[in-house]
């Protein structure tokens, strides 16, 4: 038998590339997987979920490539998602709703219809945004247990 | 499951929630992660997988004796072979009265299409009680998108119920007997969801009774006894249990999904909100929905064409309609369905989180290639075994090859290892290569 105590927490890291939209979803699957195992609460499961696939689509919509890393703790969880790509220029008119910056290829694929920072807002306990413009964005997001 | 398994493991490829495992030679089924879709059942070349029905003998316990049939039963006949014959045959072999099972059909699409005005969308169809499991058991988030209305069966059961107490027949007198082409609605009668408790006296297993059924057809039995036959019936009715044509009567945007893989696809994805703007959802565990029903035998495509031909004969409404809407209803007092959690590890989360990382871990190690002869289903479940010390890392053939290798186990512990998953007997082999 493998020593248990080693583990503290639970850490998952997941490569999204930006474009690749037949992809987009397998972090937030792979990551649902786990806290349904784990017999974390259906309504909270979702929240993740749904927060986790708005970012996740965010990254394949508008960066060059990005990393998703979970750290999944008996508390909550908290995710971090990075990305290289344009970055956000004015964060708070990105958090308004309705609001996109998707070019009209994406939207006809039905993804960036605005309303992806808004609602990972709504479904986070925590929500913070760093980006720099011509670098990329880092959200972190905090779901609590 | 005892005597008669063989260990061909064949059941435990199949099992949408990676419940059973093969142990000394036999299956092995961890009941809470059951959702009763009968998918090991289908594969079962021994039939060691048995249905829990009812004995058919039970029904001479009751004075008045009505099958519910469900129109699937029909298509399990050529279609030379007439109604009329069926029901003098059904009549012979005991029962009183019969009707089919779908009639109840054209008021629920009433009650499902006002049902629809208040509730949150996607609504999911009550319909396949496998689904119904299936949501409980692997997406507890969408509980509360099925529909809190009752089948058809249940309806149907309750019309005659009623109409038996209004004839001044005694409860004890009235036998409602249901004829399954499904495994889950076995389960669904005898152990609803939503605190329900169902009409029906017993289930007939109709793989059991169509064979009783053609052996006395075949054998041209003399008819001596009349049954009742309540015939009406609509063409909605009659297709009702096939793809499509549950959705097809409902407003809105409605979608028909069928097979145990689509279903799990679509409520995975459903799950993570990624599809918007649907309003019902029909969503049937069986590829071709009843027409691939566990308990059906004829081809799936041959017994939904012998539906459609039947559907054609029929016309578009029928004369109980009236006196459903009068006696009973979908609508009932329903609790809220509950998720049945698969809690894999531990109810301590800590403990889980740590027993899953070792999971993981474990994965890495092992070879991906999902062969099973560890007597899991799949390398991944292996690995979540061994985490929750229900399995060693020896089970592993791949792994147990390169630990041979570096002679840390012996020829003679690797075998033992492997008659503890496969039995002993497995490996008796005499020289010309029989066993």
């Amino acid at each position: 038998m493998p020593d248990l105590n080693r583990f503290i927490k639970m850490q998952l890291e997941y490569n999204v590339e930006g474009g690749d939209f037949t992809q987009a979803g397998y972090a937030s699957s792979q990551i649902k997987k786990s806290l349904k195992q784990l017999g974390v609460d259906p309504a909270v499961i979702k929240r993740v979920v749904v927060a986790l696939y708005e970012g996740e689509v965010n990254i394949v919509a508008h960066a060059y490539r990005g990393v998703i890393y979970a750290n999944i703790e008996s508390t909550g969880i908290k995710l971090k998602l990075e990305d290289e790509g344009p970055g956000i220029p004015d964060i708070e008119k990105a958090m308004t709703k309705g609001f996109s910056t998707a070019s009209s290829s994406v939207r006809e694929m039905g993804f960036g219809a605005g309303m992806g920072l808004p609602n990972i807002s709504e479904n986070a306990d925590y929500l913070l945004i760093e980006s720099e413009v011509g670098k990329g964005t880092t959200l972190n997001i905090e779901i609590k247990f | 499951m005892e005597s008669v398994c063989i260990g061909c493991s064949h059941c435990m490829k199949v099992c949408p929630t990676e419940a059973l495992r093969v142990v000394n030679g036999k299956a092995v089924l961890h009941a809470d992660w059951c959702i009763d879709c009968g998918e090991c059942y289908r594969v079962c070349p021994t039939r060691a997988i048995r249905v829990t029905d009812d004995d058919f003998k039970q029904i001479f316990d009751y004075k008045y004796r009505i099958l519910l049939i469900p129109t699937i039963f029909f298509a399990q006949f050529e279609d030379n072979i007439s109604r009329e014959e069926i029901y003098n045959i059904i009549g012979e072999l005991g029962f009183t009265e019969t009707c089919v099972v779908e009639q109840s059909v054209d008021t629920l699409i009433n009650e499902i299409n006002e049902y629809l005005k208040n509730a949150d969308k996607p609504v999911i169809s009550s319909f396949c009680p496998a689904v119904i499991r299936l949501i409980q058991v692997r997406f507890p988030s969408l509980v509360d998108n099925i529909m809190k209305l009752l089948p058809p069966l249940e309806i149907t059961a309750q019309y005659y119920k009623k109409r038996f107490e209004k004839e001044g027949i005694s409860e004890g007198d009235a036998g409602i007997f249901y004829l399954t082409p499904c495994i889950a609605k076995i389960a669904a009668v005898k152990s609803p969801v939503g605190g329900y408790i169902s009409p029906i006296t017993g289930v007939i297993n109709m793989d059991y009774f169509f064979n009783k059924v053609y052996l006395a057809y075949k054998q041209k039995i003399p008819i001596t006894k009349k049954i009742v036959v309540n015939k009406e019936i609509s063409s909605k009715g009659v297709l009702f249990p096939t793809t499509g044509n549950e959705s097809r009567h409902i407003k809105g945007r409605t979608l028909a999904i069928d097979g145990m893989s689509n279903s799990i696809d679509f409520l995975e994805m459903l799950e993570n909100e990624e599809i918007e703007g649907v309003d019902f959802l029909e969503i049937r565990t069986c590829d071709e929905s009843c027409a691939g029903g566990i308990l059906s035998y004829r081809n799936r495509f041959l017994a939904a064409e012998s539906l459609r031909n039947f559907a054609r004969q029929t016309p578009d409404t029928h004369n109980l309609i009236g006196e459903y809407y009068r006696s009973c209803s979908a609508v009932v007092h329903m609790d809220k369905i509950e998720p049945r959690s698969m809690i894999k590890y531990d109810r301590d989360i800590e403990l889980a989180i740590r027993k899953m990382e070792s999971a993981r871990e474990l994965k890495e190690l092992l070879p991906g290639i999902d062969c099973g002869a560890c007597g899991a289903p799949s390398c991944e479940a292996l690995a979540e075994d061994i985490a929750r010390e229900q399995a060693d890392i020896s089970a592993c053939i791949f792994l147990r090859t390169v630990f041979g290798k570096r002679g840390e186990i012996s020829l003679e512990d690797s075998i033992r290892i492997m008659e503890k998953i496969w039995g002993a007997k497995r490996f008796i082999k005499d020289k010309d290569g029989s066993q």
